[in-house]
């Protein structure tokens, strides 16, 4: 076999040449895609895995085309990740559960305004036979401080997100800090409110959620509601549009057209009308009267 | 058309038939010198061609045939010392060569998807392409195969496709490789046949077989080649008679190479 | 064993209802992957053939280099292409973010050096083979490029088919670019992640029946063909 030392395909100026074409051609059609993208209809709405998986969207949105021809793209994230996206600039409204990351938000000039929207509450699941003997408690604190002494497992969100925010708070005020036991009997899963579910599901354990993922979730096992009803159990729902000073292409008008929307008669009646299961999942903040 | 046989005084320099009105001859050569890794495998060979017939490069495996041809048509450059095919370099020439080597390189197509190659590379005008596919079909032997799938031919048949690929544009010059090394009698036959055919028609053709009854039937004039010398170069009758190389003649007598 | 019956019947009613939201998905997945393997085949192709042709100094690093690129995690090209798109990011005035075109993107950069090794490869085992016979012909580059191409039709196109596996399969970088968005960027794999996060395990293991069956027909098809092809032209 004649080895590769003699002149084989000598110089390919024209296939170089050739190449770079092509290479610069592809690119420019992609540009050209890309341009055609730019100005999108419709805005995005950075959201949470909790609004997401509960369908509430998927009841709400139909609604609010109807209304105003607006289509919304919703991106479901974690509270933090949603956070993040809204300061990039990459989404037009930002409807998260954390009203101390949303005042922070807007004060740091990100946000026009923080819009109460709605409620519900967190609950504590665990499993039937409840070994931490926290069934019925009404203080949440207490609650958590049991299982944590008894060092049962505890699937936390562990992703920055508005409920693991809360449930930090929740150990704080029990006066008990899990991070010890962390990969112990503490698990932090890093992910939506659905994958801690079937983390918790699966290994039996207590974990805190929001009550409208729980009734929407598909895979309960052997889980139950074992404490609800405390007052720091609390779960507001905000909405802010994101300025459009420090981000000139946000589709302002139509991101306070969305949040106008929620907060109005319309809006609120059609947040509480929702129901997964016939329950009622969320409590609209602005118009107390619910119509039916 | 007087053959003209003198010899240089340091090397078998042999001059063979006079120029005959050819575009590519004579074919000429002074000290190629080929090697690879410091190895010689083509060492200080001159040669000059002037006749149109069948020229056979003769000698024993690994004499360095493939090479010498494969310098005579280009595809490997010398280390030193040069080549001309008439007055043009052998760049130049190649244009108007085609080669077929041992094994046959048969495209993934159609057997008459190889002989359209050959003609779409060449620019040869669509309209005219048909009709030279046919006439190769029909010299090799293979009328009837066209849309068979080439590689599924059988060897004989492989090998009258490659040197019917090679002729199908009536190159001036037709380089062959061992054509039927690795064919049996039969299919050597047909192959032989196909050469006589080409030859006849006025090609100039060379090529390398280490095969002295298949030189017999088929060369007029002899190239030996023995381990990358040229030792003797005579024409055909004369070689196969009276070798003047002791290594030639040994050779002949089917004895092995040192 | 429960799940996978119910499983197998919640993919079969969506499949025989044609239900919208399953067509919308699958053609969604089809159309990201099927644009990014069309995409990087046309880079892909001619920077193999160029590098298996083209002698240049560093190319024994390069054909290393593409071929561990093969085995880049998609979802770091999600990544990567999350912070090329973003609004913070260089490319973010161009709006890709959360589009189809975002997930067209990073799937693209996933495929390509699976491609482009596998061109390379089939390109320079044939080269070896042909490349007396062109030379004797006396090829253009371009010609001897077309020839190879070719010639190499089944194997590329397996490879081809190959990087269409592999971009209808992966989740993890449509799902950071794409942000899942219902109706918009939410394709089949993502969808799965999706319903298994919800705890609708039998309907995500229906659609991941579907996937399944959809990815192991083309690999199948794959095969068929490049066998029937190697049986006919050798």
């Amino acid at each position: 076999m004649i080895d590769a030392s003699f002149r084989v395909c000598t110089g390919m100026p024209q296939l170089r040449r050739a190449a770079r074409q092509l290479a610069l051609f592809v690119a420019g059609l992609a540009l050209a895609a890309g341009a055609a993208h730019a100005e999108t209809q419709g805005i995005t709405v950075a959201s949470t895995t909790s609004t997401q998986n509960s369908g509430l969207f998927d009841y709400l949105l139909p609604k609010f085309a109807a209304d105003t021809g607006i289509e919304v793209r919703v991106v479901a994230v974690g509270t933090g990740q949603a956070i993040r996206i809204a300061t990039n600039g990459d989404a037009d409204v930002l409807l998260v559960h954390h009203p101390a990351s949303e005042r922070k938000f807007v004060a740091d000039g990100f946000g026009l305004a923080r819009h109460p929207v709605m409620h519900n509450d967190f609950v504590l699941v665990g499993p039937a036979d409840d070994p931490a003997g926290i069934r019925g408690t009404g203080d949440i604190a207490a609650a958590l401080r049991s299982i944590g002494e008894r060092e049962q497992v505890f699937v936390s969100r562990g992703d920055d997100s508005g409920t693991h925010k809360k449930e930090l708070e929740l150990w704080g005020a029990a006066a008990f800090d899990p991070s010890p036991a962390s990969g112990a009997w503490y698990r932090e899963s890093g992910s939506g409110m659905g994958a801690t579910l079937n983390v918790a599901s699966a290994m039996a354990g207590y974990t805190l959620t929001d009550r409208a993922s729980w009734v929407s979730f598909g895979n309960k096992g052997e889980l139950e509601i074992l404490v609800e009803g405390d007052t720091r159990l609390h779960n507001p729902y905000a909405a802010i549009v994101v300025n459009p000073d420090r981000h000139p292409h946000v589709h302002a008008g139509e991101a306070q057209a969305f949040v106008d929307w929620l907060i109005s008669a319309r809006g609120q009646a059609a947040i509480a009308a929702y129901r997964v299961d016939g329950q009622q999942l969320f409590f609209p903040d602005v118009v107390a009267a619910v119509e039916d | 058309m007087v053959d003209e046989a003198h010899r240089a005084e340091d090397r078998s320099e042999v001059r063979l038939g006079s120029s005959d009105d050819h575009p590519l001859l004579p074919l000429v050569a002074r000290g190629l010198q080929f090697g690879i890794n410091g190895r010689r495998i083509i060492n200080d060979v001159s040669f000059w061609i002037g006749s149109s017939g069948r020229t056979v490069i003769l000698g024993p495996n690994g004499a360095g045939k493939s090479v010498m041809l494969r310098l005579c048509h280009g595809l490997l450059q010398p280390t030193s010392g040069e080549i001309r095919w008439g007055e043009l370099s052998v760049a130049r020439a190649r244009e108007q060569q085609a080669m077929a080597s041992q094994h046959p390189v048969l495209l993934r197509r159609t057997v008459t998807g190889n002989l359209l190659h050959v003609l779409r590379v060449k620019g040869v005008p669509k309209a005219e392409r048909q009709a030279l596919v046919d006439a190769a079909l029909q010299q090799a032997g293979l009328a009837g195969l066209g849309s068979r799938a080439a590689r599924t031919l059988s060897g004989g048949q492989q090998q009258r496709l490659a040197i019917a690929r090679a002729f199908v544009l009536k190159p001036a010059v037709l380089l062959l490789d061992e054509p039927t090394a690795n064919l049996d009698p039969a299919a050597v036959r047909g192959v032989e046949e196909l050469i006589g055919a080409i030859g006849a028609a006025g090609t100039k053709i060379l090529m390398t077989t280490h095969d002295i009854a298949q030189a017999r039937r088929l060369a007029a004039d002899v190239m030996f080649l023995n381990d990358g010398r040229l030792l003797e170069h005579a024409p055909a009758a004369e070689f196969f008679t009276a070798p003047k190389d002791p290594a030639a003649a040994r050779f002949l007598a089917g004895e092995l190479p040192d | 064993m429960n799940e996978f019956s119910s499983a197998i019947g919640a993919a079969l009613s969506m499949i025989v209802t044609l239900e919208a939201d399953l067509v919308e998905i699958v053609l969604l997945s089809l159309q990201v992957s099927l644009s990014a393997v069309a995409i990087a085949s046309v880079i892909a192709l001619p920077l193999g053939a160029l590098i298996a042709l083209q002698s240049f100094p560093g190319r024994r690093g390069v054909v290393i280099l593409l071929n561990a690129l093969m085995g880049l995690p998609p979802v770091v090209v999600g990544l990567l292409v999350y912070l090329l798109l973003s609004r913070a990011g260089p490319l973010g005035p161009m709006g890709l973010l959360f589009t189809p075109t975002a997930m067209i993107i990073a799937q693209s950069i996933i495929v390509l050096p699976i491609i482009a090794a596998l061109s390379r490869q089939t390109i320079a085992d044939l080269h070896e083979e042909y490349d007396e016979h062109l030379r004797s012909l006396g090829c253009s580059p371009l010609q001897s490029v077309a020839t190879l191409l070719w010639d190499g039709r089944f194997r590329l196109l397996t490879a081809i088919m190959a990087g269409f596996g592999r971009a209808i399969a992966e989740v993890g970088a449509v799902i950071i670019v794409g942000g899942n968005i219902q109706h918009a960027t939410r394709v089949m794999t993502t969808t799965i992640a999706l319903e298994t996060s919800k705890g609708n395990l039998a309907l995500a293991l229906g659609l991941g029946l579907i996937l399944v069956t959809l990815a192991l027909g083309v690999n199948a098809t794959a095969l068929v063909i490049s066998d029937a092809a190697r049986r006919r032209y050798g």
